[in-house]
């Protein structure tokens, strides 16, 4: 379980996330939404700690995130995260990109991390692609094996930060199919998107993000089709 | 006390030996540039191998130490039977060198202005010339411009070696001071270091300005 | 047109010494540049300190390196040391002349390398659960040996051609120091140094070629 409380964070004078609460249960996918500069992706980066936080606190099962004592390395191990840009590795191989981590960090043998990586490969449709560079893939491809990478890890929980904002549109739809099974097998997802009819359609909740806090939160049946506040309608109106 | 032979008509010495040190920087700089502009744009407007012959000759004064390519040129200019003073004998060298760089800077600057800018100028009527000197310049100055500077400092510490063949520039001039006091080669050579740093510090910030300015620019 | 007859032969029987030579002058040339990359690291790394007790060294190093003449480096070395009390010989005086300009020009490389490398790929290693010095060796490190393998190539090319400098202080063992005693003997100075001449151009040339097969074998990606 995921326990986001009262989140406060700023770069310099700009707040970003003023007093964020949430909390994800396990077997959940909650989808976050709203304009851009709204602090959606800094939420995700604080969540596994890439971001420290100015006030508040984050728990994952129970342990406190930005804690002084917390083993980041160790948590991260059971949050997988997707970036907008993919990060692929890319002197490594799209096998060695999603074995490095299981060898290095999970001190598995080579042979368990190359069972794992095909298997998850497979799983996202890179079967075939295993022993050629990220540079040579598309841009769906990349993210489908950052995807494998995060998830040869066996994490709890994946969060994924506007995974296909940056694919071209032809692209997006295997990207989404990816995420769509995942959600089917009962992963549990914070998923930061733009792609509304996605979010409608594998949430659980979904969470409308506006100037750093959480404006509305409900069924996606409630968010989209009857919005509480005229704010989340502007916003609905002005992306559907 | 820190005591020293080193008296004002010694720093007199090596200002003017500074003087041979500028003067054949900035004769090389020149020569080297107008040489190295026509064989930079030579060797990327024409076709690949009809200009090997060329990027060979101008590779042999990057491969080659400049020290022997002054010692080569020293000898072989009175075998030609022509005279040359060893002033002369490293401008013509240095120049050389520095057109081979240069060369280089420009083939890189022409070569970086997209090939698509180049065609909607022509597309819009302008001659080959209109687009060389209207297009493909402005762009590629801004791409040459701060490897010229680079150049130019690069030169300038290479003008040390033509002390070698007699001439009495900055290092040299140094030198002479080390062997006639003996006892003090650190105080001097740390004189002719400020005198370089002095010389080349300046240029190097403005070089780093230029291509900053560049930057914000794109 | 030549009043002058070229005698080659003589010149050509000097050859072994002169390969002699050229081992000495490709030793210099690579103990200079192993020293000077691992100073060169260091150096760039103690330029991104914030101590200026730490950071201050380094810049004046890397300045000095790069604003003064090589020569001026190795005089330093030959002679301002020597006041100092150290006495060296011409080689190790030409090695540290040398390798202190390498190492100032490396760090200068470094640097701008670990700038080409994105800031998101040590993020994406950290959220796989990579601690900060295995992000830094196993995903920055190859990536940077890339970024700045060209570079180094290009700096031992001008390592080879420093030590022809060995004979301003007097080394004579190396390439250019062996023709320069044999020059003094026969006066046979465009013969000697013509052959010099193609001897380091074939160095060159080999390392550069050397270089680039390493590099399409190493940088498959």
């Amino acid at each position: 379980m995921i326990e986001i409380e009262n989140v406060k964070k700023s770069f310099g004078s700009l707040t970003v996330l003023d007093g964020v609460s949430l909390s994800v249960n396990t077997g959940e996918v909650v989808s976050i939404i709203g304009g851009s500069g709204s602090g959606k992706s800094t939420l995700l980066m604080c969540i596994n700690g890439l971001e420290a936080i100015q006030g508040g606190r984050i728990l994952v099962d129970g342990v406190e995130v930005h804690a002084a004592g917390t083993d980041l390395n160790k948590l991260r191990q059971k949050i997988g995260i997707v970036f907008q840009q993919w990060n692929a590795f890319p002197h490594l191989t799209v096998l060695e990109n999603v074995t490095l981590a299981p060898r290095k960090v999970l001190k598995m043998s080579r042979a368990e991390a190359d069972a794992i990586a095909v298997r998850q490969l497979e799983h996202v449709g890179l079967g075939d692609k295993l022993k050629a560079f990220p540079g040579k893939l598309s841009g769906g491809q990349q993210q489908r094996m950052a995807i494998a990478r995060a998830l040869a890890m066996s994490p709890k929980y994946m969060l994924f930060d506007e995974v296909t904002s940056a694919l071209d549109p032809q692209l997006v739809g295997e990207v989404l199919d990816t995420m769509r099974l995942l959600a089917k097998e009962g992963m549990t997802m914070i998923v930061v998107t733009h792609e509304m009819g996605f979010a409608r359609e594998v949430s659980d909740r979904v969470a409308f993000f506006k100037s750093g806090k959480i404006h509305e939160i409900g069924s996606p049946q409630q968010i989209f089709e009857s919005p509480q506040t005229p704010e989340t309608r502007a916003f609905l109106n002005s992306v559907l | 006390m820190f005591q020293t032979a080193f008296s004002l008509n010694d720093l007199w010495f090596m200002a003017q030996g500074a003087g041979w040190t500028l003067l054949i920087t900035a004769i090389a700089m020149v020569g080297g540039t107008v040489l190295g502009l026509v064989f930079g744009v030579t060797r990327a407007v024409l076709p690949g191998w009809t200009t090997l012959p060329l990027g060979f000759f101008l590779d042999i004064f990057r491969s080659v130490p400049l020290l022997i390519q002054l010692i080569l040129a020293n000898s072989f200019i009175p075998i030609l039977g022509f005279r040359a003073s060893p002033f002369a004998v490293s401008c013509i060298v240095l120049a050389l060198y520095t057109s081979s760089y240069c060369s280089e800077i420009v083939r890189g600057g022409v070569q970086a202005v997209p090939q698509t800018t180049r065609r909607a100028a022509r597309s819009l009527g302008m001659t080959w010339w209109q687009d060389m000197t209207e297009i493909v310049y402005p762009m590629a100055l801004r791409v040459m411009l701060p490897s010229w500077i680079g150049l130019t400092l690069g030169v300038m510490k290479d003008t040390a070696l033509v002390g070698w063949i007699g001439v009495i520039e900055l290092l040299k001039s140094s030198q002479i001071l080390i062997t006639r006091m003996q006892n003090e080669p650190l105080f001097i050579l740390i004189i002719a270091g400020v005198i370089y740093f002095l010389i080349s510090f300046p240029i190097s910030r403005l070089g780093a300005r230029l291509e900053s300015r560049f930057r914000e620019n794109d | 047109m030549f009043n002058y007859t070229f005698h080659w032969r003589p010149a050509l029987q000097a050859l072994p010494q002169m390969l002699q030579g050229t081992l000495v002058t490709l030793q210099l040339a690579i103990l200079s540049m192993i020293i000077g990359v691992a100073f060169g690291v260091v150096l760039a790394l103690m330029r991104q300190s914030k101590n200026p007790l730490i950071h201050f060294p380094a810049t004046v190093w890397v300045e000095v390196a790069r604003n003064t003449p090589a020569l001026l480096q190795i005089y330093m070395a030959y002679f301002g040391l020597g006041q100092l009390g150290i006495r060296l010989d011409s080689f190790v005086a030409l090695l540290i002349g040398i390798t202190f300009n390498n190492a100032g020009y490396l760090a200068e490389t470094f640097r701008g390398g670990l700038r080409a490398i994105p800031q998101t790929q040590t993020r994406a290693a950290r959220s796989l659960g990579f601690g900060a010095y295995q992000a830094f060796t196993l995903i920055v490190l190859p990536q940077l040996f890339r970024v700045v393998f060209h570079p180094m190539t290009n700096q031992m090319v001008w390592a080879i051609l420093m030590t022809s400098l060995g004979v301003v202080v007097g080394l004579n063992t190396d390439l250019t120091g062996v023709v320069q005693d044999l020059n003094v003997r026969t006066f046979r100075t465009f013969e000697y140094f013509a052959i010099a001449a193609v001897l380091y151009y074939l160095i060159a040339k080999f390392v550069t070629l050397g270089a680039r097969l390493l590099a399409w074998r190493l940088f498959r990606y």
